[in-house]
């Protein structure tokens, strides 16, 4: 099996986490994987994303090529739109609908949720509100992780919640308990879609 | 199965060097070649063996004190990003001509498509000018087995390495299998003072030298196992054939070409084995030359073969000429179509980066541009870091960015010609890197110039490592000869806009150089160690 995913987002939001989280899982699993990553100036509140490729069998480029991702995973909907291109026909897009207005010309909200309805696979929630409902709020991108992990297929959910104990482990029990929290809230949030 | 670690390409070079028994990494901060020094750092190894890993002042100063390693009989690396070998080239250059004692590596992480920089330079060339060995690694896993081959190969041909990397294998991680650990080398300082005293006399004798080894780095890269033909049986006639560089080789992979029956030669180390580039055109009707960077393969190939042969590449539009390579465009190249089934929706905005909120830049473009506004001739030479996006809306406050230090010279420069007033905004770090003789020119020249060191107390935009000045720079400033009354410091908050306004007005209207120091730690590095003390806490 291969799996390509975007992730994509805003600097800041917490979309290496995610990668972070993925990747440990799909080591565990001695899955191969190569995961391309933004640092440097566009950090600074600029359009980040980062391609994360997992297969059986050996991958070469670190970059997905056009059409060819399997997901778009964003923490937001616009950003969500930016990579398009690159997703495949049957491709799922599963991203926050809260935008993040850091520019003068944002488009409006209405022709930001027609553009994402017109797509044949998309998932999305308003997954900011629903982090501060929980008195999370910093863990919006594990519930984005929670809402994806059925459609990322290579790894279960179950591997995906056990490598977020791994990969927060050194932060404590709380931080950990707080974050399996926050990932079976995406998960039970998509569970009947 | 050994154990696989999942590392960047830049973490996979560190680890890969302190496993071939680096004594000491020399470095300044610069995307992409950043996280190397820094994986070195935290490694719990690196810090046993006592490595040295603290960050130089700038690639020049780092080239230099490597090479002082190597004459001392130790392993030495060198990082910085591509710009950073025009810092480093008299010492890089001049390298090549002492030759070395204890192995020395040169990393160059080169950014095609420029994410981070202002130009895409290509290092091979720099590699090429002072006739060095280059190697280019394809993976993370090559990456770090290079390390241990570079230094081998570094202390038998008594040669420094040139090793070239991109952003896209730097800033990648992937799964990476490690080798044994060899031990640093004994202090062994050379005695051979006349391959050390560049006199021309010594000179001539040394390069002669060098000219006389390039046969048997030819040699080496021929037998390399990192230089290899894959698919090629010299029976058949082929369509065509494809030299791949460094990662240019997994894009190469990635469009399929065992499947399509396509002749690869992989190129990861230089000089260019000739011998093999000539076997492989002779049985491909043309070649392709697939190399991230400029065109640094398919100008020395035409070189190899008959002016007849037809080459491809970025000088014959079948790669674009600008711009990093993708599997899309490499794709392309050899003769795949792109399919596409969803478009980018015209929703979709551009979002540049921005200056942090509450970031002390921020006050300081404020402050800079309502004094600027009284002086309709005013113009402000800006410089490299993160106050960069100071050109950028809302602030639109700078005039230049052209490399490390210009913005002190070229207000200088400009002030020379009749500029009035000629301001210059520079960061900490940019200021000890290269601003520093800048000044010292002005100061001896009287220059009718305002001098803004924008102080954040961190080297920013690299991600907060130290910056060599911290609390030295109003020393610095008098030590050059700027007048203490003209050496103003101020806190950049809203709050104090009135005094700075001021401040700035009456260093505008002194006629000679003064240095304002607007002074308050980047609110990332601030709010860092504010969460640390947190974490500490509980």
């Amino acid at each position: 099996m291969r799996k390509d995913i975007i992730l994509s987002g805003v600097g800041g939001q917490g979309i290496l986490t995610i990668a972070t989280i993925i990747g440990e899982a799909a080591t565990a699993e001695g899955i191969n994987l190569k995961q391309a990553e933004v640092h440097g100036m566009s950090q600074r509140g600029g359009d980040v994303q980062s391609n994360l490729r997992l297969s059986d069998e050996t991958i070469y480029s670190d970059l997905i090529a056009q059409g060819e991702a399997d997901l778009i995973i964003s923490m937001e909907p616009m950003e969500a739109l930016r990579y398009l291109p690159y997703l495949q026909e049957e491709g799922w897009v599963i991203t926050s609908a809260n935008p993040f207005k850091n520019i003068p010309d944002y488009p409006e909200d209405v022709d930001l949720m027609r553009a994402l309805e017109s797509l044949p696979h998309v998932v999305k929630l308003e997954i900011e509100d629903m982090a501060k409902e929980n008195s999370m709020p910093k863990c919006a991108n594990v519930i984005l992780l929670g809402m994806a992990a059925k459609y990322i297929e290579i790894v279960s959910p179950e591997q995906l919640r056990e490598s977020i104990g791994r990969v927060f482990a050194a932060k404590g029990e709380k931080i950990v308990e707080m974050n399996q929290k926050a990932f079976d809230i995406g998960l039970n949030a998509v569970k009947n879609w | 199965m050994a154990e696989k670690k999942l590392l960047l390409g830049d973490e996979a070079i560190a680890l890969g060097a302190i496993h071939a028994g680096i004594s000491g990494v020399y470095a300044y901060p610069g995307t992409p070649s950043t996280e190397i020094t820094e994986f070195i750092q935290k490694n719990p190894l690196a810090k046993e063996r006592k490595l040295h890993s603290t960050w130089c002042t700038n690639e020049k100063t780092a080239m230099e004190a490597a090479l002082g390693m190597s004459y001392a009989g130790k392993r030495a690396l060198v990082c910085m990003k591509h710009v950073g070998m025009n810092v480093a080239a008299d010492a890089f250059v001049n390298s090549a001509i002492t030759g070395v004692n204890g192995g020395l590596v040169v990393l160059a992480a080169d950014d095609p498509s420029m994410h981070s920089s202002q130009n895409e330079q290509d290092s091979r060339f720099y590699g090429k000018f002072a006739m060095l060995p280059i190697l280019e690694p394809s993976s993370q896993q090559e990456a770090y087995d290079m390390m241990g081959y570079a230094y081998t190969l570094s202390e038998k041909m008594k040669l420094p390495v040139l090793m070239r990397v991109v952003t896209r294998l730097a800033h990648s991680r992937a799964g990476v299998e490690v080798a044994d650990i060899r031990e640093e080398n004994q202090l062994k300082p050379d005695h051979e003072r006349a391959h050390w005293v560049l006199l021309p006399g010594n000179a001539r004798k040394q390069y002669l030298d060098l000219v006389e080894k390039q046969e048997e780095l030819e040699e080496s890269s021929s037998k390399s196992p990192y230089n290899y033909v894959e698919g090629l049986n010299p029976e058949y006639d082929y369509e065509f054939g494809v030299i791949a560089c460094g990662i240019g080789y997994n894009y190469v992979k990635e469009a399929d070409t065992d499947g399509c029956h396509i002749p690869v030669l992989k190129i990861s180390q230089y000089p260019l084995p000739a011998e093999e580039i000539r076997t492989m055109a002779e049985c491909c009707g043309h070649v392709l030359v697939v190399e991230d960077g400029q065109p640094f393969v398919e100008e020395q190939v035409k070189a190899i073969l008959s002016s007849d042969y037809e080459i491809k590449g970025r000088l014959t539009g079948t790669l674009p000429r600008t711009g990093e390579l993708t599997p899309d465009n490499v794709g392309e190249a050899i003769g795949w179509g792109v399919k596409r089934p969803f478009g980018k929706p015209q929703v979709v905005m551009p979002r540049p980066p921005a200056l942090c909120q509450g970031c002390g830049h921020r006050d300081m473009y404020d402050a800079l541009n309502k004094v600027a506004a009284e002086y309709p001739d005013a113009r402000i030479f800006g410089d490299i870091g993160c106050y960069t996006l100071g050109a950028l809306p809302p602030f639109r406050a700078i005039d230049s960015c052209v490399d490390m230090g210009a913005s002190i010279t070229m207000a200088k420069g400009a002030s020379d010609a009749g500029v009035f007033p000629a301001i210059a905004v520079i960061g900490d770090s940019t200021f000890t890197h290269s601003g520093m003789t800048g000044l010292l020119d002005a100061v001896n020249d009287h220059a009718n110039i305002t001098v803004v060191i924008s102080d954040n107390l961190t080297t920013a935009m690299t991600g907060g490592q130290d910056s060599a000045g911290t609390n030295k720079f109003e020393a610095i400033c008098l030590g050059l000869g700027v007048e203490p009354e003209h050496v103003r410091v101020v806190v950049p908050l809203p709050k104090n806009m009135e005094e700075i306004t001021r401040i700035i007005r009456e260093e505008i209207e002194y006629k000679g150089v003064s240095v304002i120091i607007p002074r308050r730690e980047c609110i990332q590095t601030l709010n860092r160690k504010l969460r640390q003390k947190k974490a500490d806490k509980a």
